[in-house]
């Protein structure tokens, strides 16, 4: 085991860790929007939009995510669409995470009793009413550890990005293999520094899901 | 307006799952004030009766009436959502489940609707949500959450829920059949005292001495059909219809 | 540019060999993955306490860290250990020992669920501990876990698009030699996905079948 040599390149794969941070909350917004909205397209009373929305989730499940990320970028400029690197790993791994957050959501949505909508809607309540004051801070409640999961799924598929040459933490790391032939530090170095960042979302999710729950 | 019509008016209410025929050809009208009791086996179609009322189970064919107003028109989806949820509003139910909101305390499950619906000021909402759990005897528990309380308080915050939109017809689908027996005879109190107070209420129930002491007729249904229907004294003491006999004799035999 | 499908059936071939890869790699190692699953999880709950330690700390590693990055190690590390392996052998064992410690979880929460009341009543038969966890035990928390671990298998397909970073001409790599000759990535990544989407669909066909016979079998 190479100290000498982790301590060295530390400085570079902290820094690319910050990209790994950074990718991650911007594809998790990203993915939340996109779940949210492929959630209620699910949900709608439309068959148009309940069609749509099931098949985004069974598309973008159904392949790989490295490979819908090498349509956006290197397809991309094909049909117009002019993305950096950095731009199409945010878009193309925050609509993947959508299609896995859609089932999140929409299962927590389904899974409220069914009661609990008749009653809203027998007080008089119109159907977006009882959707956003009664189902949705429910759902909600249960929405927080599956989404957690999906979260941490998201976190390790940032690395798909080092495909396309994103300087994160994987592709540091490779980056380091290359020039130093020591696989293993650099393994362990970027493998710990994931597991950071892993284990302080995970806490977080379980601190946010113990916080909402009802008394 | 009214041409005729009593306070809630069915006509010919009819309602298939398929080839499944829940409700057959089925009228009934309830003046202001009166308490009618729905009894029957389950299955019988009577708490589907009562929901068609306020159009939770749509029906396939009749009309429902209330107050001069047909309840399960048939309008353009905006139009309906509109017409149903100010229809909805004139009509309180309460569940077997009771569908308390578990996210909110006693004073906000009484209080919601009003808010949003009637546009009153939260000092105006306060004032009610503790008159009206005042009036269910739940005031010492008005910031409860419901899964803090026992399934009679619980279904009794659902009824202060239900009373808090001033309804004009209350409407109760089995209210004590989910309760422990030691419970269920304070929700029946709260239900006595509407019935003082004139309320006008339909209740789907299987409790016979309570449907006997408190309404003003009974409707016994059997698949899907009204098969006697008349003043609780008659009805239970002397029943004209064999079914009707037969209900209420295996009844009695299973409360023993 | 513009996009151009006609460029497409000069290559199918190419693209159908690299689908044949994808779905001999996704098999062989959903095959490893499947036993070494329980391999793993029978040593992480019965092996002595200074073996069982530190593989469960390699486990957790693995658990939170990219496939892609463990396939770098493991590519890497057995060139540099001496081991020259070819990349799909490589990326076969990557995606396998991936996926292994996935199923290993579930074939741990499995038997432990099941042992309590099986293994007394197998050890009172006079089965030895390691007979009473290979007839009685294991079949049965197996049998258990074999919804959540065909779900796995799925993901494994998706996931062994990554073995075309190490080299692996499969169906992802086979679109990228297509690509390098004709300069277009949307027609050929497309048609990649349509095949990935396909393979999919008959995964899950499957799936559903074997659900469907264990649920009579039971």
């Amino acid at each position: 085991m190479d100290f000498e040599l982790m301590l060295k390149v530390y400085p570079f794969f902290l820094e690319a860790a910050w990209i790994t941070i950074v990718l991650s909350v911007l594809t998790a917004i990203l993915g939340l929007i996109c779940g949210t909205l492929g959630a209620f397209a699910r949900l709608s009373r439309f068959a148009v939009l309940r069609f749509l929305g099931a098949a985004y989730v069974s598309v973008f499940r159904g392949t790989p995510a490295l490979i819908q990320l090498f349509i956006l970028y290197f397809g991309g400029p094909q049909i117009g669409i002019q993305l950096d690197a950095f731009e199409a790993g945010v878009i193309g791994l925050g609509i993947n995470a959508g299609a896995y957050m859609t089932e999140t959501i929409r299962g927590a949505v389904i899974s409220i009793d069914k009661g609990q909508r008749e009653a809203a809607r027998t007080l008089g309540l119109s159907q977006w009413q009882a959707m956003y004051k009664v189902i949705l801070p429910q759902a909600a409640r249960l929405m927080v550890r599956p989404l957690g999961v999906n979260l941490n799924m998201l976190i390790k598929a940032t690395a798909l990005v080092a495909a396309i040459s994103v300087v994160e933490l994987t592709y540091t790391a490779q980056r380091y293999i290359g020039s130093t032939y020591k696989p293993f530090e650099m393994f362990l170095l970027a493998g710990i520094l994931y597991m950071i960042i892993i284990y302080v979302t995970g806490r977080g999710v379980a601190w946010l899901d113990r916080k909402v729950q009802i008394t | 307006m009214t041409d005729g019509k009593s306070f809630v008016e069915i006509r010919h209410a009819q309602k298939s799952f398929g080839k499944l025929e829940v409700l057959k050809d089925i009228s009934l009208s309830v003046d202001r004030g009166q308490i009618v009791g729905i009894i029957g086996s389950s299955g019988s179609g009577k708490s589907t009766l009562l929901r068609a009322i306020n159009d939770l189970d749509p029906l396939t064919g009749g009309e429902v009436w209330l107050d001069g107003v047909r309840v399960n028109q048939t309008l353009p989806h905006r139009a309906y959502e509109k017409h149903i949820n100010q229809m909805r509003q004139q009509v309180g139910m309460v569940f077997q489940h009771f569908n308390l909101f578990p996210h909110m305390t006693a004073r906000e499950n009484v209080s919601m609707a009003p808010i949003m619906l009637k546009g009153i000021s939260k000092d105006e909402a306060n004032a009610l949500a503790e008159a009206q759990l005042d009036h269910v005897g739940m005031l010492e528990r008005i910031d409860y959450y419901p899964s803090q309380l026992s399934g009679g308080q619980k279904q009794r915050v659902a009824i202060a829920r239900a009373l808090a939109m001033q309804p004009k017809l209350m409407l109760f689908d089995e209210a004590t059949s989910a309760l422990d027996p030691e419970l269920v005879e304070e929700v029946n109190q709260v239900m006595r005292k509407l019935a003082e107070q004139h309320m006008t209420m339909i209740i789907v129930t299987h409790e016979m001495d309570f449907a006997a002491s408190v309404c003003d007729r009974v409707l016994f249904m059997d698949q899907g059909v009204v098969v006697e229907e008349g003043p609780p004294e008659i009805l239970f003491k002397t029943p004209s219809q064999p079914r009707t006999r037969e209900f209420l004799r295996k009844h009695l035999e299973s409360a023993k | 540019m513009g996009l151009d499908f006609t460029v497409i059936p000069k290559y199918f071939d190419i693209i159908l060999l690299g689908c044949a890869y994808t779905i001999g790699i996704t098999v062989a190692a959903a095959i490893l993955s499947f036993f070494g699953g329980i391999v793993f999880a029978v040593i992480a709950l019965y092996a002595p306490w200074i073996i069982r330690q530190p593989f469960r700390m390699v486990a957790w590693m693995f658990m939170g860290t990219p496939l892609l990055l463990q396939l770098f190690l493991i590519y890497f590390g057995l060139v540099q250990v001496g081991i020259d392996l070819p990349a799909v052998v490589a990326g076969i064992i990557g995606l396998g020992l991936h996926f292994a410690v996935y199923n290993s979880e579930l074939i741990q929460t499995a038997i432990l669920s099941v042992d309590k009341g099986q293994m007394e009543a197998a050890r009172t038969l006079g089965l030895s501990r390691s007979e009473a966890l290979r007839k009685v035990v294991i079949p049965q928390a197996v049998r258990a876990v074999i919804p959540p671990i065909s779900n796995n298998m799925i993901a494994l397909l998706k996931d062994s698009a990554l073995v075309s970073v190490i080299g692996v001409s499969e169906l992802t790599l086979s679109a990228q030699r297509a690509i390098g000759a004709t300069y277009r990535p949307f027609e050929f990544y497309l048609l990649a996905a349509a095949f990935y989407y396909v393979i999919n669909l008959g995964m899950e066909w499957v799936q559903r079948r074997i659900e469907r016979r264990i649920s009579i079998s039971r």
